[in-house]
Formats: structure tokens, sequence, C-alpha cells
């Protein structure tokens, strides 16, 4: 089932009757989420993220812009009527039920047509579990359970009547890291599996990176960007895309055109012909710098960490806007920590620049 | 912990306290048990210095009492009535109050009125409500002049006006009007009550129900009244305590007689018993029923303590 998403909007009026300062938590976004994939949305916290996703559900109604499940229009649907699973970030199971009655739960709710008997509930109830391998659970409590053992249940609660789209509201942020990494897999195995389409909310952006089909970042109610992780790491659109994406975070200077070079202070890293002279914002990746003895940008070392395969070097540069640069070099290399410099020359890929102003990309052709 | 050294202050701090629990609870306490196992025993006559016998002979009369008997019918039948349908009725209105918007705060305070009100108060217009004005006092022959307010409606949708709580009224009208008068006076306390429990579920248990498409009947039974449980059984407890101590609303309604005029006493309650014993300067009797009352009262408490175990989660 595909999802569209039409000049979808979302104001909430304001709270202060005095005022009329609105929030406009979802501004204008269009996409068609295709069908049978696993989409996640990303964004900081108010980027408006969840609003979407409960906007699809049918818990918050669209202020304006329209709803398609397929050819469906749904914008005026109910939640009961959409057929959607939906895992809550807290999972609400219901805390007086066992595993069993929770998983049940949807399938009692089946009116007419739909309704199951007994047996077929039991053995679909059964199914969802095992997708999510928790057979062995089903006669204990919530409260009996582990935080990742209450999340599958919610996902096996949400996929037993096998909806048309399933949404998860930040389903990893209750789980400590090492079982983040787990479920995460988990999710994705699971959504191959069923083939649900399922949109899923995050402000992790490894997280979404790592299991999503396509992401779609999202800052103050707008979209920034919609791509498949990969691209819009390698290609972001705005320098907010590049911040937010990436660990260890991408390191920013300030920077200046002039003549078809582009400059950070006063190193003269690259040529780009086709820019013309102003001032700028430059991004480079942390994988982005090549240790060079003769490399043109230079930078104070203070530290080496090391990461087994990988080595990173934190040091310093006048003109960086983050107050350390990071880079990422292969462990092979013999860095001496106590001279006054480590010079870098850059990847030209790995680099990006944006208007000083607008924050927008510019691009340019490397030589 | 309190340090040892320092709890004489503890001590001196709650003293207080202690002290006047002391003076008012547990000596009258001691005092009624004591009383209740001296034959007889007669305030007035203790004070002229006379001595009683130490035996189980208070008890012996206070059961074989005619008036005993009824009055404990009354308050078990009141109880068993009431404390059911006004429990019932509270949940209902509670999750319909709950899930309003508008007029919440006004509808709220509308119920919550009867709470604050005087019940010897609401009692006498409750009477008016059902007495047939003209012949409060009055013989079957004399001429009536209205029916009261309940006759009224009752006749303008074309029933019969009913005798409710007057001269040659049935037991049966006459523990109606209680049963009525008693529920509604019930209710504000156990819809605070349940209001403040439905306020602290959390809202996604009913997301999680909605994106199931969960029928609202089913809502209410297999997930408000289960997450409500300990309030409703901290309701239905309380409710059958302050059953078990009915008395000023029958006074409400039926003044000191407690009872039709023809059958004054009819609807005495336990509580009312006990009254009556200590009006007639019969202090043993009456330390002898309270010992029984509490008794009782212990009992049901404790079994429904028991049936909430089963059945209140967490």
């Amino acid at each position: 089932m595909k999802i569209v998403l039409q000049n979808l909007t979302k104001i909430f009026p304001s709270r202060n009757k005095k005022s009329d300062e609105e929030v406009v938590a979802v501004n204008n976004f269009n996409f068609e989420i295709p069908d049978g994939k696993l989409i996640g949305l990303l964004g900081p916290s108010g980027c408006g993220k969840s609003t979407t996703l409960y906007m699809i559900s049918g818990l918050q109604k669209p202020s304006s812009g329209k709803i398609f499940f397929g050819n469906d229009d749904v914008t005026e649907l109910s939640t009961e009527n959409r057929g959607i699973g939906l895992v809550f970030q807290n999972y609400a199971l219901y805390p007086h039920l066992t595993v069993k009655q929770n998983i049940l739960f949807p399938l009692q709710n089946l009116k007419g047509k739909d309704k199951l008997d007994k047996n077929t509930m039991l053995d679909r109830a059964y199914e969802a579990a095992k997708l999510v391998q928790i057979e062995q659970l089903l006669d204990r409590k919530p409260s009996e359970l582990s935080g990742g053992q209450q999340q599958r249940v919610a996902i096996a609660r949400a996929l037993v009547k096998m909806p048309r789209v399933l949404l998860l509201d930040e389903p990893l942020s209750n789980l400590d890291a090492r079982l983040r990494l787990q479920t995460r897999e988990e999710i994705r195995r699971i959504q191959k599996e069923t083939g649900i389409t399922t949109v899923f909310v995050t402000h992790d952006q490894e997280e979404a990176m790592s299991i999503s089909d396509m992401i779609v970042v999202m800052k103050t109610g707008v979209v920034q960007q919609i791509g498949k992780p990969q691209d819009v790491y390698d290609d972001p659109a705005n320098l907010f895309v590049a911040k937010f994406l990436g660990t260890p975070p991408i390191n920013v200077f300030s920077g200046h055109v002039k003549g078809g070079t582009l400059f950070i202070g006063g190193d003269a890293v690259m040529d780009i012909q086709t820019v013309a002279d102003q001032e700028v914002v430059v991004g480079i990746r942390p994988e982005g710098f090549v240790l060079d003895e003769n490399g043109p940008l230079k930078c104070k070392p203070s530290n080496v960490e090391v990461m087994g395969r990988d080595v990173s070097i934190v040091s310093t540069h006048d003109a960086s806007l983050n107050p350390l640069v990071r880079s990422i070099v292969n462990a092979d290399n013999k860095i001496n920590i106590s001279s006054e410099y480590v010079r870098y020359a850059v990847k030209p890929h790995k680099i990006f620049i944006f208007n000083k102003e607008t924050e927008e990309r510019i691009y340019f052709e490397v030589k | 912990m309190v340090e040892s050294k320092q709890q004489w202050k503890a001590w001196l701090y709650l003293a207080p306290a202690i002290v006047l629990l002391l003076i008012f609870t547990v000596w009258p306490i001691i005092n009624t048990i004591h009383m209740a196992f001296l034959e007889n025993y007669n305030g007035l006559k203790a004070a002229g210095g006379a001595t009683f016998n130490f035996g189980f002979a208070n008890f012996q009369k206070v059961v074989s009492y005619r008036r005993f008997t009824q009055c404990m019918q009354n308050t078990m039948l009141l109880c068993v009535i009431t404390v059911p349908i006004s429990s019932i009725l509270a949940l209902l209105i509670a999750v319909a109050l709950h899930s309003i918007k508008r007029f919440q705060k006004v509808l709220q305070t509308i119920f919550f009125l009867p709470y604050v009100t005087n019940s010897i108060a609401i009692g006498m217009v409750f009477a008016a409500m059902f007495n047939i004005v003209g012949s409060f006092l009055g013989m079957e022959s004399e001429i009536l002049v209205t029916p009261g307010i309940v006759n009224n409606i009752i006749e303008f949708f074309g029933g019969t006006k009913v005798n409710w709580i007057n001269y040659g009224s049935t037991y049966t009208a006459n523990l109606f009007v209680m049963a009525v008068y008693i529920i509604w006076n019930a209710l504000p306390f156990k819809i605070l009550i349940l209001l403040g429990g439905l306020a602290s579920i959390n809202k996604q248990y009913y997301e999680a129900a909605k994106v199931d498409s969960t029928p609202h009947w089913r809502v209410l039974t297999r997930i408000t009244v289960p997450l409500l449980s300990p309030m409703l059984a901290y309701v239905i407890i309380t409710g059958f305590i302050a059953g078990f101590k009915e008395y000023t609303s029958i006074v409400g309604i039926f003044g000191e007689s407690m009872g039709p005029a023809n059958d004054a006493g009819r609807l005495n309650t336990m509580v009312g018993f006990i009254y009556d014993s200590l009006a007639n300067n019969n202090q043993g009797r009456a330390s002898a029923a309270a010992l029984i009352l509490f008794g009782v009262i212990l009992v049901v408490t404790l079994i429904n303590l028991w049936v909430s175990k089963k059945r209140v989660h967490y």
C-alpha cells in the first residue's frame, strides 16, 4: 500500500488566547511513500515528524492537505477505519492483560465478515508472536517483561491484524544501546518479511540511516530533504541536513571563495571555478580528510582517538565553527601528535559549501 | 530511621495528636467494649454507685429484640441495593463527564453539589418531592391538596400516584424512596474519586484502543474498568461502610419517627437502634449493638478486600 501525502499541513492554534501566534507543526508536506518500503521520518524534537505520523494514523486531523492510502482518500477517515498498526513510543500495552490477551485484543474487535473464530485468532496471535520471537512469553504480564520484550509485544499487537500500514513512533528510544542495535535489525527483518509499508519516527540519524529504504529529514515543520540514506548523506541539500546526518558530525568552517579558489581561513583548500566570490560555510565530512605533508589545510592537533580500524584525530582550526575538528583516517597512518601542525588534503566529494545567509548548498564543479 | 537519641523528639512532636486520639478515640472504644459486657449497664445507675455483672446478657437482649432484626434487615437491604447501583451510576457518570469537553467544569460542580449540602436539608427536599402535602400528619380520609412532585410527574405520564412515605404507605415504597435518596447522596463522592482515577489513566491506552477499532462498550469493560479497579474497590468498600452507618438520611425523610406515621420505627437502622438505646439510658445495650455493627462491617469489608484482591489489577 503506497501512502501519498499531499500538501499536508498541521497548524496548532495558539494556547494563549490573547496572542494569535499559531504553531505550524507540519508545513506543506508532499511525499509519496512507495509500497512495501521502510521510511524513516527524521529530525530534531519539535520538527513535526511525530505530528506527521499521527496524521497518517488519523489520531490527529490535518489542518489542510490530503492523505491517500493507495488510491483511497483517507483524510476524513477516522483512525478506527484506516486499518493501521501503530506502535507507541512507550508501547501502551494494556497492563492488566497478558501478552497473549494484548496480542489478541485487536482481533477480538473485528466485526461482521472479518470476525474470526477463537482458534483462528489464537493461531494468528501465535504467528505474530513467533514473528517477533516472544512465543515463550505469552502468559506474562507486560510489567514482567524487559523493555525490548515489551517493544516486541507492541509490534506483534500492531501486526496481528495485518494492517495496511505500520507506524512506529520512536520505536527504539526506550531501549538501551545494545538492545537498540538488535531491535532495529529486528524491525528491518520483520518489515522485509511482512512487506508492510512502514513509517517510523526517530530523532536518531544513525537509526534512520541504518534501516530505512528512504529517509525524510524535517526541521520546524518543513521537509528539508527526501531520499535514500546514502544519497542524502553524500549530497545534502543544505547545511542543516549536512549537520544532522553522520557520526561523528560534519566539520563546519567559515570560509570564502575568491577568484575561483576556496579558502578556509588563510588556507587555500581547493579550486572551484564555477562559484562567484562570496563568504561561504564549508562542511567537510570526517572521512573527507587525507593526511598529506603538503596538504593545504593546517590544523593544530590535540588528541588522537584510536578506534581499531580507524583513528580519529581531534584538532583545532581558527576558522572552524565547531570547537574541534575531527577527522577519521586509516590506522596505518603514523600520526605525530606533538608536531605543530597536522596537514590535510581534502577529498572533493566530501566537501560541501553552503551560502552563508540561506545555508543552502552551493554546487560546484571540481576541475 | 530516626536515631534513637532523637526518638524522644519524634514522640514529642507526635504527642498532641496521640493525646487527642487516646482521649477521644481509644478510650471510648475500650469503654464501649467494657460497657457491652456489663449486664444492663446504665450510666445513671453507675454514677449512683450500682455495680453490674459481667456477661453476655446485653448481646442476647439486643439480638432478641424484634426491632433489632428489623433494623438489621433495613440496613442490609439498603446497603445491598444502593452500593452497587450508586457505584455503577457513578462510574457511568464519571466516564461521561471525563469524555466531554464543553461544560465539563460546570457539570462537575453540579454533580458535586449534594456533597456540600446538609443531608438533613436534602432529606427534607426529597420528603417534599415524595410527600403528599396536606396529609403529612393526617388520616387517609383527609383531603389531599397535592400528591407531591414525583406523583405529579407519574400522573402526567398517565400512571397512578403512589403513597410513598405517608400514612399507610407500603414498606417497598418506603425503601424505594430511601434507596433513591441514598444513591443520589452517595454519587458525588464516588464520582469525584472515579474522575480522579480516570484522569490518571494514560491516554495512550485509549489511542491504542482506537487504532485497534475497539467498540466503546469494550473500551469501558476491558480497559477503563480494569485500569480503574483500585478506585472502584475503594469506592465500593467505603460505600458499604457508609451504608452500614446510614441514619441521617432516614431522619431527613421520615423525621425522628423513622417510618410512616402508622408504623414508626419501620425504617430504623443499626445506628438508629444504637441512638435509641442511648436515649433510653441503656448504654450497655447500645455498646453491644455498636460492637455487633462493628463486627458486621468488619466481615463485609474483609469479604470486599478478599474479592478485590482477586479482581483488582496491579
